[in-house]
């Protein structure tokens, strides 16, 4: 077993011990008591014992499991519970699970992003439940007079051998309480798992799938009113002003109201990024006549930065290709010398545009501001952060911000920026009222916060045995610096020369699903197989030969390498072995790798036959994230990602004219529908018992370089341009 | 504003709206039904899918004065204790992700297996394609419309 100290979240423990000294907790939060089942119900017990900020034991031997991070479909809601559980040693089907409001004093990091729910509180959530379980067992050692450590758990149960007791957790509860928390609390060994590593299925499946209200767009309080913005119809443009007086008096509008989001001064977070500065508010009593009223309402706007298009944004980038930077990123050996002397030589240049978050619930939030106090409730990846501008715009202290969140209809980032919860808070306070603002789904793909769009060239040179001895690669991007200069090929390759540049634009960026990686996997991948077809070489083992040499013979200083190169080919090995790699199947495949957000995964992506843009028929994919705490929901969230980037890359754009949007809506912006998606997938996992990563993400950045290496094979044409639909790439050869 | 009883998961309903008020609207902000949910507005998600008189109708262009003598159903109709086949085989095979567009391909699909007991992929495609789901559980929902179909 190991020994942890339970410094991690310590405070979280003795506090709320401490407070639960009493014994009884009370109260369900908002979400729980919508969705208890009648089972559920039946099974409540009478009182609830506290022995931790993260969990509860009833006195019938119910454990609640408070889940601390936002779940936008990731899936941490089941997967989080599950580690405090198996530490705690209860039987699954005794848990219920609850979403935690924001709390700082307990939980760390409450924040989805990164994919590193998991990896991050991996340490505390065992400990939590470490610690409770160490708790019940000293509470029976003391009732039966025995020593704690003769005491064995399974199940909920404590069993002491030797005198032939035995106790449920529930009959221990109450005593546990008032045991002093431990100094230190064991762990179980990775061997003795009985929860992790098993298929769980959603905690909340069955309130989804009976359309319970779950999200923050189900929230309706009452006497509450909604209440939807108009913002400006084109980046570059601002507020200029309204005549709203018509609109007014239109049914059902309460107000129509010009109001500054951020006034100047205010202290913002990373959070606000993306937020316009002045809106529009329209509050009526329904969604419909806002909907009605916003049509209506003409608002004049003005000139205020440059109007940008899609084709200036492409001239820029494509320029900056163009042009060295002074400061390369990284530099190993001399490029220069190296093409001068290279047998061949190979130079490509991707690109993609930007692309809406699109989560398939538009962005919306409650608020209730009262000169007491502000209660906020909605789908937020980011309630930390967004609770401090709450407080500063609002001119109240923080202590009187209540954030709580809901489940969401989706992420990948969009939630990440929560300049809609300050919205939100302003509009209830200039109402004197409990409100819901609405995005609308033009208002949402429409705002921005998109992911920025990118270019990037390659340039590899090849020594006449086919051996990789030099590659350049200068990346650009609108508002983001391209490159991860220290990933994969950097380390394996002697001469080596990365450059990146931002280009400033007034169209607002942020995080989407796999940052950068959603772009820059998907060129590399595609251009190394290029580079394998030049040196003449399988695509698969040109790569292994790659990572041999990192991890034999490292170039630079392998620290600086932030990639695990035996178990980057790890997963290309697994692959390899899965797919049957090499053997004639008839169909097109590509192969591709990627390491990103702590996981690696390779996949073989195979199509169907006929088109100019053939289907995916099977998909083999192999992931190395560690230990896999739920395998059921890993899969899932693996499938939903390399769907993500197939649909993305093939189908997806946002583009502009004079600064406005010209996709608005699901019938200007395509998305991958159920035709059009892979018809089988299967995943594997190497089980290598190493600390869990996250799989939000890094399953979708290489899954776009597998397709278009694939597309090579089935039409002999190289898609270097984002999305593929739209790209009519000449026959190679 | 004028009143319509409307018909919906068998129970008679009186609301005073707009006559031009999507159903969607009148579900969710005056009858208190959020099963049925919001995504796009203009026929293009599914998102809003409920069946009237027993096809898989968008409700998000369905205007309340069209509706008449109808019958509507709506996830929270479907069935009593949430188990018709396409809500277990749904849950059997862990289809959600973030569940928010599952309540109108779960509509989708049922409308489909009443009239087509035994769909080929193909007419699962064909008849799910209105339905969008961002997180991409495609590939789960084709296998438990199939598992439904069996059941
Ligand atoms: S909301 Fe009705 S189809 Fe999208
Ligand atoms: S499960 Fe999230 S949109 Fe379908």
């Amino acid at each position: 077993m190991t020994l942890v100290k339970t410094k991690i979240g310590r405070r979280a423990f003795i506090r709320n011990t401490g407070l639960a000294s009493g014994g009884l907790v009370i109260g369900f939060s908002w979400l729980a008591s919508c969705k208890m089942t009648p089972e559920q119900v039946n099974s409540l017990p009478k009182e609830w014992f506290e022995l931790n900020g993260f969990l509860k034991v009833g006195d019938n031997g119910m454990v609640t499991i408070m889940s601390p991070n936002p779940e936008i479909g990731q899936n941490v809601k089941t997967s989080m519970p599950m580690i405090v559980a198996e530490e705690l040693d209860v039987a699954w089907k005794n848990v219920m699970v609850e979403q935690a409001p924001l709390n700082t004093d307990i939980f760390t990091r409450q924040l989805a992003g990164g994919s590193q729910s998991i990896r991050q509180g991996w340490e505390s959530l065992r400990m939590a439940g470490a610690t409770a379980r160490h708790m019940l067992k000293d509470a029976a050692a003391q009732a039966w007079g025995v020593p704690a450590d003769e005491i064995t758990t399974k199940d909920g149960v404590l069993t002491h051998e030797a005198s032939g007791n035995s106790a449920g957790y529930g009959e221990m509860a109450s005593a546990a309480t008032s045991i002093e928390v431990p100094e230190e609390v064991q762990l179980k060994d990775n061997g003795n798992f009985s929860i992790i590593g098993t298929d769980k299925k959603n905690v909340d499946g069955k309130e989804i799938v009976t359309g319970k209200p779950l999200f923050g767009l189900d929230v309706y309080k009452e006497g509450m009113l909604t209440a939807m913005i108009v913002h400006p119809p084109a980046f570059g443009m601002k507020y200029k002003g309204m005549n709203a007086d018509a609109v007014k008096s239109m049914p059902g509008i309460k107000d129509v109201f010009h109001f500054e989001v951020y006034p100047e001064g205010i202290e913002k977070q990373w959070s606000d990024q993306g937020g316009i500065p002045e809106l529009v508010a329209i509050v009526g009593n329904s969604t419909w006549e806002c909907m009605q009223a916003k049509k209506s309402l003409e608002v004049e706007w003005e000139q205020d930065s440059t109007a940008e298009s899609t084709s200036y944004h492409e001239e820029a980038l494509a320029e900056l290709l163009e042009t060295p930077s002074e400061t390369p990123a990284r530099k190993d050996g001399d490029v220069d010398a190296a093409f001068a002397k290279a047998a061949k030589i190979v130079e490509s240049t991707y690109s993609a545009p930007y692309l809406a978050h699109n989560t398939m619930e538009p962005m919306n939030f409650f608020a209730h501001v009262t000169p007491e106090k502000a209660e906020l409730l909605g789908p937020i990846q980011t309630p930390e952060f967004a609770e401090k501008t709450v407080a500063a715009r609002l001119g109240m202290p923080l202590e009187k911000i209540d954030i709580m969140m809901t489940r969401m209809g989706g992420g990948f980032g969009r939630r990440l920026y929560g300049p809609f919860v300050i919205e939100a808070a302003v509009i209830s306070q200039k109402m004197n009222a409990p409100i819901k603002l609405v995005y609308s789904r033009e208002d949402d793909m429409t705002q921005g916060t998109y992911r920025p769009s990118y270019k990037v060239k390659y340039k590899a040179g090849l020594d006449e045995n086919g051996n990789l001895i030099a590659w350049h690669v200068r990346g650009a991007g609108t508002n983001d610096d391209l490159i991860f200069e220290n990933r994969f090929p950097a380390g394996a390759v002697d001469n080596y020369l990365a450059e990146k540049h931002s280009l400033q634009t007034n169209v607002t960026t942020g995080a989407w699903r796999a940052p950068r990686s959603n772009f820059v996997a998907g060129a590399e991948q595609a251009f190394m197989d290029e580079v394998a077809e030049a040196a003449g070489k399988d695509p698969l083992e040109f790569r292994l030969e790659l990572f041999d040499r990192a991890i034999n013979n490292p170039v630079g200083d392998p620290e600086q390498n932030d990639y695990d190169p035996e178990r980057y080919a790890g997963v290309l090995k697994l692959v390899k072995e899965k797919a049957n790699w090499g053997a004639e199947t008839g169909k097109a495949r590509g192969v591709a790798a990627y390491y990103c957000h702590n996981s690696y995964v390779a996949q073989v992506i195979e199509l169907e036959d006929g088109g100019d843009m053939p289907r995916v028929d099977n998909i083999i994919c192999a992931v190395d994230c560690g230990i896999v705490i739920n395998p059921l929901a890993a899969k899932n969230q693996i499938e939903g990602g390399m769907i993500d980037g197939i649909g993305h890359s093939t189908y997806s754009a946002m583009s502009f004219e004079d600064g406005k949007p010209q996709q608005s809506n699901f019938d200007t912006y395509r998305l991958i529908r159920h035709s059009e998606a892979p018809k089988n997938i299967e995943v594997h996992f190497v089980d290598n018992g190493i600390d869990p990563t996250g799989l939000g993400e890094p399953s979708l950045p290489p899954a776009i370089a597998a397709l278009s290496n694939a597309l090579y094979k089935a039409t002999g044409r190289r898609f270097y341009k984002q999305p593929f639909i739209n790209d009519k790439p000449p026959l190679v050869g | 504003m004028a009143t319509f009883t409307l018909n919906i998961n068998g129970t008679k309903q009186e609301v005073d709206v707009d006559p031009s008020t999507p159903m969607l609207w009148v579900l969710r902000d005056h009858l208190n039904l959020v099963g049925t949910k919001y995504g796009c507005g203009i026929a293009q998600c599914g998102a809003c899918t409920i069946h009237l008189d027993g096809t898989a109708t968008r409700a998000c262009m369905l205007t309340v004065s069209s509706v008449g003598n109808s019958e509507i159903t709506t996830i929270e109709g479907l069935s009593e204790e949430g188990d018709h086949p396409v809500q277990k085989a749904w849950l059997e095979v862990d289809v959600p992700q973030c569940g928010y567009c599952q309540a109108g391909q779960i509509m989708t699909a049922s409308a489909l297996l009443e009239k087509n007991p035994n769909p080929t992929d193909e007419e699962i495609e064909m008849a799910m394609n209105g339905n969008i789901c961002r997180c991409g559980t495609y590939t789960r929902i084709k296998k438990a419309v199939k598992l439904a179909a069996k059941s």
